[in-house]
Formats: structure tokens, C-alpha cells, sequence
């Protein structure tokens, strides 16, 4: 009964979070000097486009989407809704397109460049890692400086030098964009062909970087193990290397599949840079657009769902551990 | 005596650190051109006519080294404005919440884990949004006051445990008062770690300023490395191929965070005793027993999150075992 209540505790902290959350982006999109849709009226204005009636009309039509004219509690309220049945609104700068469907559309580029770059830059970090620390000499030297240094580019350093060298230089890889023009996106085999393309830079721009990180992590966590009292006195046993070599995987491990569950819940808001400089059709080009352009239900949107992201994957990796873990159970529920 | 233990790496990264801030206090003044004034045409090729000229000029015709020397300047400014205020607010929480303990440091750790479970950049983001108009000390805030949970939670365990030892007995029964003697008696254990983390703060500031500028969310006004990633990358320099316009920031922002992450690599290595041992003797390890001489350099303590990773994709929470530190 124990993991019960460890399991209660944390989907109240979700929970706490999750409104803390919402309380804060709420607030923070209301700082706008004005109000936003005051703002975004007297841009419309300005562009000269929209005789008196339709602006009327769309100033209205954000006015009861935001609920500005009801008290504040209220309009926390009507937020909160809304963000719980996945509506977000209607674009300003795109105006009747509804935010979601944008949000749609961008997603699964996002997705598609992240996961696969975080799932092998985990996997080859954390053997680069473990082989560094087991091996040591020239080996450990070598990778340890080079991981350091890679972790240490700032990612859209990487995508851009790449971009310049693979891309401009050696004309090998397509410069920018999701697809060749012409192409819409289908799940075809010409269209995926030809999107793969324009995948390889993006991927392996935020791959390496990640690698590095992994491989610092990892060799940190296997030298500490290394040196840790089981590993002595199994050695004082004479228990064989291969033997030992799992107990300390098995350790470390543990934190090591937590941070790629983190990443992963973190891949939304992790790399909006390289999408910029590879123009790529997601996240974080819709979020640069929306912001040059003051587009505050997509800003407000896009920011929602990394903190969602953030905040579940947080949470999946507390019920996790603490099933794998018992001690964390016992810390969590115990008196303190 | 200390000397004797400064590893290579230490000197490396103090060297490059140097350089940078010497380019930075001394070269505006040595280049002597207002960054924004225009002094050729649209990307000009780097040329030897005048110092100014020598990295070529920026999509608005401007000299690309006069912006890098002020941009270095600003960045630099950032984030050792930044990191000075997000130590300040992590160490004083820390401290008050760990030594205290009781329903303050409830208080406290319940707002630093939910600051710390909601992703940093949003409320950059959002700020910035909000701000309008921003100076870089405004910038330099608002990532300051966003970057401190990690550490006012690493510090509250290392406070915590520091609370119950002797010496703050004798210290409570000699009748010091309260602030004297987290000051004093409790501070002194914490101090190298705070340096450390300072100088991760710093560099996770200037990323995150050079994060905002290329989101658009720049110093309005001033140029910054940030800002002129910003410009190269909305004009498309790297499509064009002028090398000079991208490459330099790129290298310098490189430069910064890699030469800060080895500080703290090295420091860690000279703060802690058990490693400074290791170093010089050798572990009773596997690697040792395999010749491998120097252990880890890079922190272990699991309230430290990866450093760079954390700091260059801004977003990712420091990776710990959140649930075990509690």
C-alpha cells in the first residue's frame, strides 16, 4: 500500500504544479502592456485592412474567447476550460485559423526531428560513456575532452556551422525547409524520400550535441560507481569483471533512463533554435513567427504544451522510480 | 602549495576566460568604430585597409568586429549580471530554508520545486513577450530571476546538513545571533560549491540571452552575441556564404561556454578534496588498477544538473533523481 500513497502524492504534486503552471502563463500573457487584444485590434488598424464592422466584429470575437470583459477569477476559469478541451483560440496574425489546427500541423515535424535525435544520442552517448570509463587511458582522455566540448557547442552553433559546411559548401544536403517546394506533405514514399533529406542536417546537428552530454553524464555516474564500497568488497570476493560490470550498469542506469525521459518530456521547447536555422517547418518556427508577429494565442499555446510535456514527463519518471526504487517510496512517504 | 594541484584544464579555461574579457573591457576601445554606424555595403569580404574592416561588414553594412567587441561586452554584462542574481536568490533561499528547516523551508522547497518543474524558458518567453521593449539589463533580470531553483535546492541539502553539526551548537550557545552564524558557520562549507555554480549560472545566462535574441527576443537598442546570430541568421548570411558575419559570433558564443563549462570541470577537481586525493594517488578501482590516473573531473553530487546540456537547451530540467533528494 505504500506505492499507493507514493502514487497519490505525486498526482497531487501534478496537479499543484500543472495549476501553478496555468496560474503563471495566465498571468504572464495579461502583463502585455494593454490588453491583447487591444493590441492585436490596433495592428489590424494600422495594416488598414478591415472596414469599422469587421474589426468590431473580430475585437468581439476575441473579447468573449479570452472572456476580458468577465471578472479576473472568472477568466482563469474560462481559460482553464478551454486549455482542458484543447482549444486555444483563434490565431491573430492568421486570423480564423484556430490555433490548434496550427499547432497540428507543426507537432509532428517537431517530433519527428527530436525523437529520433534524443533516442541515438542517448544510446550511443551512454556507451561512449561507459566504454570511457571502463577502458580509461587515451580512450577516456579523448572522449571525455571531446564530449565536454560537444555538450559545450551551444546546439544551433553546431546547425548553423553544418548548415554552412554540408549544406552551402559541398551542396551535398538541401539548405533549408521541410520538403521540396511542389510537395505537400503525404504519407507517400516519394514525399518521404525526399523529406529525409532535409532531415539529415537538423538531426544530426542536435544528435551530436547530445551525445557529449549523455557521455559526460554516463562516465561520471559509471567512475563513481567504480569506486563505490559493493564494487570493493565484490572484488574482495573475487567475483569475475563481467559480473561486476553489471551491478554498476544496473546503478547507473537508473538516473540515466530518467534523463532520457526528461529529454524526451523536454523535446518540444529543447531544440526551437534549430528549426529556425534550418527553417524547419515546426514548433519553433511557428513560435518565432508568432512572436515577431505578437500572435499571443500561439505564443501562449506553444508554451502550454512544453510546460505539459515537461510536467507529465517529470511525473511519469516519479512513479517510475519510485516503483523500481523502493527507497524513493520510503523517502517520499515516510516521516520526514 | 595549492598551485601544485591547479590541473591543465584549470589553466586553459582561465586563459581563454582572460582573453575574452580583456577583448571585451579593451576592444571598443581599440577598434574605435560605433557599432552601428555603417561603413561599407552589404556583407563587404573581410579587408586589411582598416581595423574595422578586418572581419568584413554585417547585412546593414556595419563592422562585423566592432559589433563582436561591443556584442562580447554586452553578453558578458548579461550574464554576470544574471548569474550574480540568480546565486543571490538561490544561496539566501537555500540557506534560510535548509539551516531553518520547520514550516519555513516547507514553504521554500515547495516554491523552488514548482519553479523547478516549470520549464525555464516559457517564463523567458513569456516575459520577454510581455516586456516589450527591452534593454539588456532588463534581459539580464528576467533570466536571473528565472534560473535560481536548481540551486537554491542543491544548497538547502548541503545547508540541511550542515545544521546538525557541533560547531553550530557552540556557535548558538555562545550567543551569536542568527545571520552571524549562516554567515559565518554555515556559509564558509558551501562557499566553493556557490563559486562553482556561479559560473554555470553565468554561462547558462549568456546562452539564454543568445537563446531569447535568436527567438527575437533580444536587447532591444544594443548589440549582443545573441543579436548578431539574430541578423545573420534572419538575413540568411549562412545561405549567402558570408562567412564573416556568422562565423564570428558563433565561435566567441562557442568559446564562452566551453572555456566556462572547463572552469567549473577544473574547480570541481580543486574544491573537492576526495578528487584532489584521487588525483594524485589513485582510486583502489578498476581504472586505477588499469593505469587510468585522473578520476572525474566533472560533478557527481546528484544535485547538479548536466551542465551544458541543461544550460544550452535551456528547457531541460537539471537531471536528478528528483524524488531521492527530498
Amino acid at each position: 500500500m505504500q506505492f499507493a500513497r507514493y502514487l497519490l502524492r505525486r498526482t497531487l504534486w501534478l496537479l499543484v504544479t500543472f495549476v501553478a503552471a496555468m496560474v503563471l502563463v495566465f498571468l504572464l500573457i495579461r502583463l502585455v502592456p494593454g490588453n491583447p487584444v487591444d493590441a492585436i485590434v490596433a495592428q489590424m488598424t494600422r495594416g488598414g485592412g478591415g472596414s469599422g464592422e469587421q474589426v468590431r466584429a473580430i475585437y468581439d470575437n476575441y473579447m468573449r474567447e479570452f472572456g476580458l470583459d468577465l471578472p479576473l477569477w472568472q477568466q482563469f476559469l474560462v481559460f482553464c476550460q478551454n486549455v482542458l478541451q484543447g482549444d486555444f483560440g483563434t490565431s491573430f496574425a492568421q486570423y480564423p485559423a484556430p490555433v490548434t489546427a496550427m499547432i497540428g500541423q507543426a507537432l509532428p515535424w517537431s517530433i519527428a526531428i527530436q525523437l529520433p535525435a534524443i533516442v541515438v544520442g542517448w544510446l550511443v552517448g551512454n556507451v561512449v560513456g561507459a566504454v570511457a570509463a571502463f577502458r580509461g587511458g587515451w580512450f577516456d582522455k579523448g572522449a571525455f575532452l571531446t564530449s565536454i566540448f560537444a555538450t559545450s557547442v551551444p546546439y544551433y552553433c553546431l546547425a548553423i556551422i553544418l548548415l554552412f559546411v554540408v549544406a552551402v559548401r559541398m551542396q551535398i544536403l538541401p539548405a533549408g525547409g521541410g520538403y521540396s517546394f511542389g510537395l505537400s506533405p503525404e504519407l507517400t514514399l516519394t514525399f518521404f524520400g525526399d523529406a529525409i533529406t532535409y532531415f539529415w542536417l537538423p538531426f544530426w546537428s542536435l544528435v551530436i550535441v547530445f551525445i557529449g552530454g549523455q557521455a559526460v553524464g554516463m562516465r561520471s555516474m559509471a567512475i563513481y560507481e567504480l569506486g563505490s564500497d559493493y564494487v570493493n568488497y565484490a572484488r574482495g570476493l573475487g567475483i569475475g569483471d563481467n559480473r561486476i560490470t553489471r551491478y554498476i550498469f544496473r546503478n547507473a542506469m537508473l538516473p540515466q533512463l530518467s534523463g532520457l525521459a526528461l529529454s524526451i518530456g523536454g523535446m518540444i521547447g529543447g531544440a526551437l533554435i534549430t528549426e529556425l536555422v534550418f527553417n524547419y517547418p515546426g514548433l519553433g518556427t511557428l513560435l518565432f513567427t508568432a512572436i515577431s508577429s505578437n500572435d499571443y494565442p500561439v505564443i501562449q499555446a506553444i508554451v502550454l504544451l512544453i510546460t505539459i510535456a515537461v510536467l507529465l514527463a517529470n511525473f511519469l519518471v516519479d512513479v517510475v522510480n519510485g516503483l523500481i526504487d523502493p527507497r524513493i517510496r520510503a523517502a517520499e512517504t515516510g516521516d520526514r | 602549495m595549492r598551485g601544485a594541484n591547479l590541473s591543465p584544464r584549470f589553466w586553459v579555461a582561465s586563459t581563454m576566460i582572460l582573453l575574452l574579457v580583456l577583448a571585451a573591457v579593451f576592444g571598443p576601445m581599440v577598434v574605435a568604430t560605433d557599432p552601428n554606424q555603417v561603413i561599407g555595403g552589404l556583407y563587404d569580404r573581410p579587408s586589411g585597409e582598416r581595423l574595422a574592416l578586418y572581419l568584413g561588414t554585417d547585412n546593414e553594412g556595419q563592422s562585423v568586429l566592432a559589433n563582436l567587441v561591443h556584442g562580447l561586452r554586452t553578453s558578458l554584462l548579461v550574464g554576470l549580471l544574471a548569474g550574480a542574481i540568480a546565486t543571490l536568490i538561490g544561496l539566501v533561499l537555500g540557506l534560510v530554508a535548509g539551516f531553518q528547516g520547520g514550516w519555513v523551508d516547507d514553504v521554500i522547497s515547495a516554491i523552488t520545486n514548482i519553479a523547478l518543474s516549470i520549464p525555464t524558458i516559457v517564463v523567458i518567453i513569456l516575459l520577454g513577450v510581455a516586456l516589450g521593449s527591452r534593454s539588456s539589463v532588463a534581459l539580464a533580470v528576467i533570466i536571473g530571476v528565472t534560473a535560481w531553483p536548481w540551486l537554491a535546492r542543491a544548497v538547502r541539502a548541503q545547508a540541511s546538513s550542515i545544521r546538525v553539526r557541533e560547531h553550530i551548537e557552540v556557535a548558538r550557545l555562545s550567543g551569536a545571533r542568527w545571520v552571524s552564524i549562516l554567515g559565518w558557520d554555515v556559509l564558509p562549507y558551501l562557499l566553493s560549491y556557490v563559486v562553482m555554480a556561479f559560473v554555470l549560472q553565468c554561462s547558462g545566462a549568456i546562452l539564454a540571452e543568445a537563446t531569447l535574441s535568436l527567438l527575437g527576443l533580444g536587447p532591444s537598442g544594443s548589440t549582443s552575441i545573441g543579436t548578431m546570430l539574430y541578423w545573420a541568421q534572419v538575413w540568411g548570411s549562412v545561405r549567402v556564404g558570408a562567412l564573416w558575419a556568422f562565423l564570428p559570433p558563433t565561435i566567441v558564443l562557442t568559446l564562452i561556454s566551453f572555456s566556462l563549462l572547463l572552469l567549473n570541470s577544473a574547480g570541481d577537481e580543486l574544491f573537492n578534496p576526495r578528487l584532489r586525493k584521487g588525483r594524485r594517488r589513485g582510486r583502489g578501482t578498476a581504472g586505477a588498477a588499469r593505469g587510468r590516473r585522473a578520476p572525474t573531473p566533472t560533478p557527481v553530487a546528484p544535485e547538479t544538473p548536466t551542465p551544458g546540456l541543461a544550460a544550452s537547451t535551456a528547457v531541460d530540467l537539471p537531471v536528478s533523481p528528483k524524488g531521492a533528494s527530498r
